[in-house]
């Protein structure tokens, strides 16, 4: 017993210090990408176009990681994308987490006809087509920054209703909340106070999902081109780019594609190793 | 004069059928009433509904429950539910659901007592303290610091009688505190139970379905059938010889450990017959 909790920690600790470490070294690049990328991100020099990474043949030092077919360096751009990538991450995933917790949480402890508006609300919503409704979304009101954001909160806050109402009842229905009913306790100080801390662990895991998943929606929606204006770098911008020479130079695709696969592996690997520090049966 | 007199009490599913019908008990200030009945008989409901934490799907219908002479059923939710808070307590039945496993043993107990009426941190903390020591929880400064999951059974009940006790209610509903429990810690349990309600004069209402344990702890004794209450006596006319056939049924079921070649004596069938047709339209 003493020995297998051991193990569950021991592997829960690595695997929570390397996504950490991961993301924490995306977010540094973020803040500091101007004193970090080694070129301009948006400079095309259509000569030393295709350039391959550092160690290939006929590689230019000053390009470590090649450059794409109209000579910008791929390992600014990647450096410039983390900013979009991280920002979508954070502002949409807290958002999401937010709106979705929150409704959730009523729905499941407080019941009656508040569960059944935002039941319905939910499955409703859920009824539409999510990759539809984005770029439906995103054509109404414009591209941009604040338009992707808009579109994941909208379309992703019944995955956090749904699990948090889920929770919240399993957790209504135990004696402790009886107890502190019978203490005296008021709804919301039982809320608070006695329903929240074991939801929580769920929430943190589902929120770095979200943030995880908030990538890669703005990756597709940079495929796609519905992304921000075309000339500013986004992971999901490059990678659609590089699919296209992919045969000539594959570094254009790979290299982003990578970063964007350990960001999202990442973010949903910290929120598992948060979620087995956090609870307290495991710990 | 009584601490508690539930009177009349109708309790039903909404939109269903009856779950209590016309319960009437009384508990006086300092004693300890037995509530025994067979499973679904409604022991339970009874409990909840003086407290106030009836499930949703349930609705009182009629009655009263009055508490120190006024009528919980006539207060707003809110007086209601700080006057239970104040003078009441539960000992719940199963004690691995009954303490909030994010929480710390100590914040459990003293949270109530700060929070709700008023003491200060440094009191309720010394109070806690006390508390353990009288549930004869050896190291309790270091049982406050630990979360429940590390805990066993026995001393998680010990735990939430400790904390019943914390704020002096004049009332405790104990119910079935020893059933989720394995037989040896049973008898300390009611031990503690029965200690503690002397020491402290509190009034209690014992819900079980365990003959046995109701001749330990308690003074009177109501059966309950069907959601009715079939008998209302003392712990030694009950033993001497139950009024109600039913009873008289219930306790020639209880299993004798002293003689081992007996068989079981299951509440014949004419018994159960007579009391339902009793309850239903007596």
């Amino acid at each position: 017993m003493a020995d297998g909790r051991m193990e569950v920690r021991r592997r829960a600790g690595l695997r929570l210090w390397l996504s950490a470490a991961w993301l924490a070294v995306v977010v540094v690049v973020a803040l500091l990408a101007p004193h970090l990328a080694p070129k301009n991100p948006l400079e095309q020099d259509l000569f030393s176009g295709r350039l391959p990474p550092f160690w290939q043949h006929g590689a230019d030092p000053a390009f470590v990681l090649g450059t794409d077919s109209l000579g910008r360096d791929v390992l600014s751009r990647i450096i410039f994308g983390s900013r979009i990538a991280l920002s979508v991450a954070l502002i949409s995933g807290t958002l999401t987490c937010l709106i979705g917790a929150s409704l959730g949480l009523l729905a499941g402890f407080f019941r009656g006809w508040v569960d059944l508006v935002i039941s319905r609300l939910i499955d409703i919503w859920m009824a539409f087509p999510p990759v539809l409704f984005s770029i439906l979304l995103i054509a109404v009101i414009g591209p941009g920054l604040g338009s992707i954001i808009l579109a994941i909160v909208v379309i992703d806050w019944t995955r956090f209703a749904r699990v948090v109402r889920a929770e919240a009842m399993a957790q209504g229905a135990m004696d402790y909340i009886a107890s502190a009913r019978v203490a005296g306790r008021g709804r919301m100080g039982i809320l608070w106070r006695e329903v929240l801390p074991n939801v929580l662990p769920i929430i943190v895991v589902l929120l770095t999902l979200e943030m995880g998943i908030a990538v890669i929606v703005e990756a597709i929606l940079s495929f796609v081109n519905l992304s921000i204006s075309t000339d500013f770098p986004t992971w999901g911008g490059m990678i659609s780019e590089g699919r296209a020479s992919v045969h000539q130079a594959w570094w254009v695709l790979v290299f982003p594609l990578v970063t964007l696969f350990l960001t999202v592996l990442s973010f949903s690997q910290l929120g598992e190793g948060l979620k087995d520090r956090f609870d307290p049966v495991l710990r | 004069m009584n601490y508690l007199s539930v009177r009349h009490l109708t309790v039903r599913l909404k939109g269903g059928g009856l779950l209590l019908r016309d319960v009437s008990l009384e508990v006086a200030a300092g004693e300890v009433r037995g509530l025994v009945g067979e499973s679904g008989a409604g022991k339970s409901m009874i409990g909840k509904a003086i407290l106030g934490i009836l499930p949703r799907a349930v609705e009182i219908t009629g009655g009263q429950i009055v508490l120190d002479g006024t009528d919980l059923l006539t207060l707003p939710p809110a007086q209601r539910r700080i006057r239970i808070g104040a003078t009441c307590a539960l000992i719940p039945q199963d004690p691995l659901t009954a303490l909030n496993p994010s929480h710390r043993i100590g914040r459990q107990i003293t949270d109530r007592l700060v929070d709700i009426l008023g003491w200060s941190r440094m009191g309720a903390e010394a109070r806690a303290l006390e508390l353990l020591a009288d549930v004869q929880i050896t190291a309790p400064e270091h049982v406050l610091r630990q979360y429940p999951h590390e805990l066993s059974g026995g001393m998680r009940q010990r735990i939430l009688i400790a904390s019943a006790f914390a704020a002096e209610p004049k009332l405790i509903i104990a119910d079935e505190p020893t059933t989720a429990l394995d037989v040896t810690v049973q008898k300390q349990i009611l031990k503690l139970i029965a200690g503690l309600q002397a020491k402290h004069g509190t009034a209690l209402l014992f819900v079980t379905h365990d003959l046995g344990v109701v001749s330990k702890v308690c003074q009177s004794l109501s059966v309950l059938y069907a959601g009715k209450v079939v008998e209302d006596t003392t712990i030694r006319r009950f033993f001497a010889g139950p009024a109600h056939p039913y009873s008289a049924a219930l306790l020639a079921a209880t299993p004798k450990y002293t003689d081992p070649t007996a068989g079981l004596n299951p509440v014949p069938e004419a018994v159960l017959a007579a009391v339902r047709a009793e309850v239903e339209h007596g």
